[in-house]
């Protein structure tokens, strides 16, 4: 048997890789406010990017993950979130955080090391990043069970690698959704590479959506790097979700341009012309090609975009620079609402140390 | 008023905080329509609704992930892992999430859950079912380790547990579910968290227990009285963090101390307390600290387990030993 015969899950995109439509559109798209809306974030997530990697590289941000290449992805799904949706991330959706309203500095807060950049109000119940691969799932699968308990109107929105869909917590939380019929959308992330396991050795089977078949979700496959289509699948699945309807598994099938993180070298086990052959099929280009050919972008509102951008980003990046460090109380005043006293003690040595003075009588 | 069995008490617990607080919900194998492998989730089902009362599919590393995401959503979700030889695939979810969810946001999300699981040997139970591994979850920042020892003590214990607004791990030790009764009832008080409880006065020794051995180390402190011996005995009650003051207190009046427990003696919560004796009251020892505990050994099957369960023979001669040492 061939593997695409096993392959039951559709492909959706409307534009191909050079921007050309290959679908007949959907109306929304007319109207083009909320293209440019991707746009406009998906720049500022790539540019936002290159300033991240360019502070660790002169020891300004600590080990940071870049998410070159697939600034659609999550754009779309946090774009389209509604305000009492509960957002739970992957630690490569810089892009999304931003379009959810999460300001770059905390962003830049959280990989230069201090808790205080998933701490502001901007994050509302939205979950902090989780490095752990998967786990976020179950706690998706939580969070909607609880809004479904409590007859709540919002949804959770969980994002994953691909490498989390071979985890243990992916399957399970999935098969939670299928089984309570939970208010859930969970976006894979394709990425194609697990730091250097490639997807063809991450799973046998032909599609890492069709895993959500097993739980009985629908589950679709979408061009990650196609905000059109992107933006009519999850439209569909968080429709669903919002009816009652139950929970979907996409797979946004993109590529990671850049390395794992900046403590990665992809040259070790990726080809060059693999790497050439996938910036062919990026998302910012072939986005920004199919606006020019509506007429709905121009070279003086990309240069305009581009000069706005960069202010921004060095206005957060000066905030994210000038933030002073936490006091020492900081490492203790937060494992417990009501602090131990032994924890107390601890903190006293903690602060008489850091002002120099005696940690021992 | 009738009296009722530890286990009873933590279905009663259950109940009146259910019925108490509506954002309190339940979830875990087998607790709804069968109510709990040992009934401590009976009838509550029926009472409270599915929706609050939640059977879940076999997997334990989502009860406990689940749990994490409703609490942070401010549900108040109580689990039950059915043997704290199955908590293991929850250990993930536990350490690097519930235990710092409040830390890494600073507060904006926390994760007012408890986890119950039964635990420890002497009930003829299958492998991976007998285990003590407290220390294991006592280690980590941001968690609580609750272990009762009597019908009122689970009850007010885990009432407090279920107001706590950080995660809780609560152990049931399944040995005495049903050794003793106590009278519990809706005006039972709850009893506070991170205290020991002090069991018995004594001048002579002070015996440090929790769980299941609090039964044998009470009876060897009846049958030290019988030698003359005055034993004091301090119920640890949460493990961690841990209420050293109580244990120094005691321990400075009487200048020895006996641990006992379950667990493996190595690495335990055992050799904690014995540490933070050796830092803080060396003075006021008069002999070494003794540990009477399970040994660094895999828990046998049922058929030795009295062979690896301190006796209390065993505690007894422990404090005599602490009383002749010179």
């Amino acid at each position: 048997m061939e593997q695409k015969e096993l392959n039951p899950i559709p492909i959706y995109q409307y534009l191909d890789a050079e921007g050309e439509v290959i679908e007949r559109l959907p109306d929304w798209t007319q109207k083009k406010e909320i293209l440019l809306g991707y746009y406009r974030n998906m720049v500022l997530g790539r540019q936002a990017d290159a300033k991240a990697i360019a502070l660790q590289r002169t020891g300004k941000l600590g080990t940071y993950p870049s998410c070159l290449g697939q600034e659609a992805i999550s754009t779309v799904f946090c774009s389209m979130m509604q305000k009492d949706d509960v957002l739970i991330p992957y630690y490569r959706d810089h892009p999304g955080l931003m379009a959810r309203g999460i300001p770059l500095s905390d962003i830049l807060l959280y990989w230069g090391g201090d808790e205080r950049g998933s701490a502001s109000e901007h994050w509302g119940k939205d979950f902090p990043n989780c490095v752990p691969i998967a786990t976020q799932a179950c706690h998706a699968a939580g969070v909607a069970a609880a809004l479904k308990i409590r007859h709540e109107s919002g949804i959770a929105v969980c994002a994953l690698g691909d490498g989390a869909t071979s985890k243990g917590d992916f399957l399970e939380a999935l098969n939670l959704a299928g089984t309570w019929q939970l208010p859930v959308v969970f976006v894979i992330n394709n990425n194609q590479w697990a730091i250097s396991v490639p997807r063809t050795i991450q799973s046998g089977a032909p599609t890492l959506a069709q895993k959500g078949i097993s739980a009985g979700l629908p589950s679709y496959q979408v061009d990650g790097n196609d905000v059109i289509a992107l933006h009519e699948v999850l439209s569909e699945a968080m429709g669903r979700a919002r009816s009652g309807k139950g929970a979907t598994v996409i797979e946004a099938i993109s590529y990671r341009l850049g390395d794992h993180t900046t403590a990665d070298d992809a040259s070790r086990y990726r080809s060059s012309d693999e790497l050439q052959q996938a910036w062919s099929k990026e998302p910012i280009k072939r986005l920004r090609t199919f606006l020019h050919h509506r007429g709905y972008w121009d070279e003086q509102q990309e240069q305009a975009l581009i000069k706005d951008v960069s202010q921004q980003i060095e206005q957060e990046v000066q905030t994210y620079l000038n933030t002073p460090l936490p006091p020492v109380k900081d490492l203790f005043d937060y494992h417990y609402a009501n602090m131990p006293s032994a924890l107390k003690q601890q903190k006293q040595e903690a602060e008489l140390r850091a002002a120099g003075g005696q940690n021992h009588e | 008023m009738s009296k009722i069995t530890m286990v009873e008490a933590v279905n009663l617990a259950l109940d009146h905080a259910m019925e108490t607080d509506p954002d309190v919900v339940m979830l875990g194998e087998d607790i709804g329509v069968n109510g709990g492998v040992f009934r401590a989730t009976q009838g509550l089902r029926d009472k409270y609704g599915f929706k609050r009362v939640m059977d879940t599919p076999l997997a334990e590393t989502l009860i406990a992930g689940i749990s994490i995401g409703m609490a942070a959503q401010g549900l108040k979700p109580v689990a039950e892992i059915q043997f704290m030889g199955f908590i293991f695939p929850t250990m993930e979810q536990l350490i690097c999430h519930a235990a710092r969810m409040r830390n890494r946001t600073r507060g904006r999300l926390s994760c007012p859950m408890v986890l119950r699981a039964p635990f420890g040997g002497g009930i003829h139970a299958p492998e991976h079912h007998s285990e003590s591994t407290e220390a294991l979850l006592a280690h980590i920042p941001g968690l609580r380790v609750v272990i009762p020892s009597s019908p009122v003590r689970a009850y007010g214990l885990l009432r407090s547990a279920i107001n706590e607004p950080d995660p809780v791990i609560f152990l049931e030790p399944k040995r005495i579910y049903r050794a003793s009764k106590q009278e519990v009832h809706h005006k039972t008080p709850l009893l506070p968290l991170d205290k020991c409880f002090t069991l018995k006065q004594g001048q002579d020794v002070t015996l440090v227990s929790w769980g299941a051995s609090v039964k044998e180390t009470m009876e060897a402190a009846s049958t030290l009285e019988q030698h003359g011996v005055s034993a004091e005995v301090i119920d640890v009650a949460t493990i961690k963090p841990l209420d050293m003051e109580t244990i120094l207190t005691s321990v400075q009046k009487t200048g020895r101390c006996v641990i006992v427990h379950e667990a493996c003696k190595s690495f335990g919560a055992g050799a904690e307390i014995a540490a933070s004796l050796a830092e803080q009251a060396l003075t006021v020892l008069k002999a070494p600290v003794e540990r009477v505990t399970g040994f660094d050994t895999i828990m046998p099957y049922y058929r030795m387990e009295d062979h690896y369960l301190p006796s209390p023979d065993d505690i007894m001669k422990a404090a005599l030993k602490t009383l002749s040492f010179h």
